[in-house]
């Protein structure tokens, strides 16, 4: 079995909050980058499917070149082998990114399984996946929080849906976006680091894939939300029998209950 | 031209989020000085049908065939994508629920358009949508323009209000469903509803949520948050330090990496007020803030703010409401 995983390298979360309007209109955000925390969980369970059903996973990246720091991250957790689309995906859409992970995939073998995580932390968007599934024409499989099987050509996956979850069988190749419920992301060994430090990326050329950029949406007035100032009234009281009964005049006076 | 929303259903109900959106729908066309229709898919359509034509709707299209009983990507997009071209749609919208997000992006991919993916905001600007999103997990606005005649875009729920149902108007027509069960490859085996009567958190009025303050004994500590939660028929939401610790399942984290929330009151039972948090909740209407440590950040962004340790002011404040609600 061929599992490839998708990941990208995004700014470190916990410097999300420093990311300014101008860096990210420019495209040039200056926060350190990782692997997409999303990305962890597919990486994971790439490597578990790969020994579960002794198949070889792939960690596939876009991004400008020497950009590998993600990829090393996924091959330190131990995922098989890495590749890294070379190409600048800032100024084209969705879409095109999909367009051109459709054709890497294509160039690098027949996959079973395509696996994603639900979204990256900076683009939000969660439509990536969305876009190379139906490029591919496999069906596609969101949320995934167990897979359960992978026989006879197909997967069986119980995936979590608004107001419960169900099990769903598809036959392959399919895509999957797995769910922060699936597993727990192991942390690169000493050894898995220091393999990944010297394995060589192979790289391919998006500009090479032939795919057409389009641009369906284009972003403007790009900014911080603007924080609005509150006003705290703190709760006084000689008891906390006596602060409930001020907060709850206070909140049925809002009509917020 | 028209404005087309697909109002999802569930066990014979529809999502209740649909019908905020098609609230924002119903100003969109209004300005477009276009029509607004609603598209119901299901195995049965008529309950969900005739309440869409309370909240709006000029027309309604339903698809009713027993293969689209249950929700299946490859089946409804095809259904969406022949309702776009009967109702000659422009505007296409969800609602920013799991399906809702897959089921417009798997359309306007195919369609080659345009989308704005859990847009904040939708507005007009001559002849085209205009949309908002947050991206960097709540860290940057970005306003979306379209380029393309068809703009897709999913609404997040509770970003728009939800509209009064009025009287109903204008008709309803089913749309021509040509789909086999063996073209779709997807078969759901089974499907299981979460626990009953638990609030989900994306469309709660009313989230009461617990952070680290409850570290001394987790488990008591968000068994009071939940006795809130119930007399005040809110959800239970938490901080990331109190899922990462493993105090409760990640289904009920809210901030940058968990769930962004809107509610109209947000209570914050010892939750320090990390950034991280802000950013997933920051919105609501109503934040209240209970932590023993009167420095802690979280008073800067709260309305209401008792310093106080969340083992005793949460229970004297389930005993008031339940005293004031019966």
């Amino acid at each position: 079995m061929k599992i490839a995983v998708l990941i990208k390298q995004t700014p470190d979360t916990a410097e999300l909050p420093k990311v300014s309007a101008d860096e990210v209109s420019s495209g040039s955000v200056q926060a350190t980058m990782v692997i997409n925390p999303w990305d962890e969980f597919a990486a994971e369970e790439a490597i578990d499917l790969a020994d579960r059903f002794d198949g070889d996973s792939v960690a596939i990246s876009m991004g400008e070149g020497g950009s590998t720091d993600a990829l090393k991250h996924a091959l330190a957790m131990g995922v098989g082998s890495a590749v890294l689309i070379e190409g600048d995906d800032s100024a084209a859409d969705d879409w095109s990114t999909a367009a051109v992970l459709a054709a890497a995939l294509k160039e690098q073998g027949s996959f079973d399984l395509v696996l994603t995580g639900k979204q990256s932390v900076d683009g939000n968007s969660g439509s990536i996946f969305v876009g190379l599934a139906r490029t591919l024409g496999y069906p596609l499989l969101v949320n995934v929080s167990k897979i359960v099987n992978v026989e006879d050509g197909s997967v069986t996956v119980e995936r979590l849906v608004d107001g419960g979850q169900e099990l769903v069988v598809c036959p392959l190749p399919a895509v999957i976006s797995v769910a922060k419920e699936i597993n727990d992301p192991r942390y690169p060994s000493f050894m898995g680091i220091r393999k990944a430090s010297k394995a060589d990326i192979p790289t391919i050329s998006a500009a090479g894939l032939g795919v057409t950029a389009s641009s369906t949406v284009s972003w403007t007035n790009i900014r911080k939300p603007q924080i609005q100032s509150t006003e705290t009234q703190i709760i006084e009281g000689g008891s906390v029998e006596e602060k409930a009964a001020k907060l709850a005049d206070a909140l049925l006076a809002e009509k917020v209950i | 031209m028209s404005v087309l929303v697909w109002v999802e259903q569930s066990g014979g109900e529809a999502i209740s989020s649909c019908w905020e959106t098609m609230g924002k729908a119903r100003e969109v066309a209004n300005e477009l000085g276009t029509s607004l229709v609603a598209l119901v898919i299901g195995a049965d359509t008529a309950a969900v049908a005739a309440e869409a034509q309370t909240y709006g709707a000029d027309s309604v299209l339903t698809a009713t065939d027993p293969v689209l009983a249950d929700y299946r990507l490859s089946a409804y997009v095809e259904v969406l994508k022949s309702a776009v071209s009967e109702a000659g749609a422009t505007v296409v919208l969800t609602s920013g629920t799991i399906r809702g997000r897959e089921l417009s992006a798997a359309a306007a991919c195919d369609l080659g358009a345009g989308i704005a993916p859990d847009a904040i905001e939708l507005g007009v600007d001559g002849e085209k949508l205009t949309a908002t999103r947050s991206i960097y997990s709540g860290n940057i606005l970005t306003d979306v323009i379209f380029n393309t005649d068809i703009q897709f875009a999913s609404a997040r729920p509770r970003a728009f209000s939800m509209p009064e149902a009025g009287a109903a108007n204008g008709s309803v027509s089913e749309l021509a469903v040509n789909i086999s069960e063996a073209d779709i490859p997807e078969k759901v085996v089974s499907i299981e509803a979460s626990d009953s009567g638990e609030v989900s958190l994306t469309d709660a009025n009313i989230i009461c949520s617990g952070g680290r303050g409850v570290a001394q004994d987790p488990e008591a500590g968000f068994a009071l948050v939940a006795d809130l939660a119930k007399v005040l028929g809110a959800a239970v939401g938490a901080s990331r330090a109190a899922v990462d610790a493993g105090f409760i399942p990640y289904k009920n984290q809210v901030g940058q990496t968990g769930k962004t929330v809107s509610p109209d009151l947000y209570i914050a039972s010892g939750i320090s007020g990390a950034i991280q948090h802000l950013a997933g909740m920051g919105t609501s209407k109503i934040i209240v803030a209970i932590n023993k440590d009167g420095d802690a950040p979280i008073f800067d962004r709260a309305h209401y703010g008792v310093v106080e340790d969340l083992f005793e002011m949460l229970p004297a404040l389930t005993a008031e409401f339940q005293k004031r609600l019966g």
